[in-house]
């Protein structure tokens, strides 16, 4: 498989369009006849950190990369950034709107789902300036 | 199990989704929140929740699941089944509680 590069932009608040990138890129991936089991895994982490630009940010970007060993994924958004990211990684810690949570988001088990699903994983992230996840699942 | 002998044994409501009836049923899952489901579901399940926006159609296809089943007599909001009929993943509903029909569920795949 050659190398390969996909950009998304993720729109704040819009939980109409939550999810687009992830299933794009999922149709992407199967095309490359990319592993089923390989897929799911990337198709979590992504999922979860799309919904978490939606849901917490002001608005990003995911950038795909695909080489012959990995799949590799930034998600970028421009703010506010996290406080504390290791309180952000327990589950059940959430500071999602209760009219997120009434759609059922909320739970705090993005990120571990994220966790639990890549095999590299690096938040960074600085307040008023925006947090990046980057994130890598081998092939 | 075929999602369309499901309908018939519960006598579930069809709201939508109809081109994926013949889809296969692995097991079932009963949750409301939606990374709950993104984490803990496997593909093939039956997903039996109260939630009926869009992002249960598009947490349903991307984990592959059978189909989505509405409790309670919820019904579907308008983008949840169009966004169903595009993805083909059936949305059904019942009037029983999700206690209730996930118990029939787990001893209909036990059977
Ligand atoms: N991109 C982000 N920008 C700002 N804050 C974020 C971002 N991603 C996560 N967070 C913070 O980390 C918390 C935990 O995130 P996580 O995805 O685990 O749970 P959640 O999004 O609240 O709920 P769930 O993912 O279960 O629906 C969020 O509630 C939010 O406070
Ligand atoms: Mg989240």
């Amino acid at each position: 498989m050659k190398k390969l590069f996909f950009e998304y932009s993720v729109e704040a608040g819009n939980f109409t369009k939550a999810g687009d990138a992830s299933s794009n890129f999922k149709k992407v991936l199967k095309q490359l006849n990319v592993d089923p089991q390989v897929i799911k895994r990337i198709v979590v982490a992504l999922y979860e950190g799309e919904v978490n630009i939606v849901a917490h940010s002001v608005g990003g970007n995911i950038f795909c990369n695909i080489d012959p060993k990995s799949v590799n994924l930034i998600l970028k958004d421009d703010g506010p950034g996290i406080p504390d990211i290791n309180k952000a990684m327990q589950v059940g810690f959430s500071t999602a709107s209760a009219k997120v949570r009434e759609m059922g988001f909320g739970a705090g088990m993005g990120l571990v789902n994220m966790k639990n699903n890549v095999d590299f994983l690096k938040i960074e992230s600085e307040m008023g300036k925006g947090t990046k996840v980057e994130l890598t699942v081998n092939l | 199990m075929k999602i369309l002998d499901l309908v018939t044994l519960l006598n579930l409501e069809v709201y939508g989704g109809k081109a994926g009836l013949e889809n296969e049923i692995n097991g079932g899952y009963t949750s409301d929140l939606l990374s709950d489901v993104m984490g803990n579901a496997n593909s093939g399940d039956l997903w039996i929740t109260l939630q009926t926006h869009k992002n249960v159609i598009a947490i349903a296809s991307l984990k592959d699941l059978a189909a989505v089943l509405l409790i309670n007599n919820n019904k579907p909001e308008l983008d949840m089944l169009k966004q169903a009929d595009e993805e083909g993943i059936p949305v059904l509903g019942t009037a029983m509680k999700s206690f209730e029909v996930s118990a029939k569920l787990y001893n209909l795949m036990n059977s």
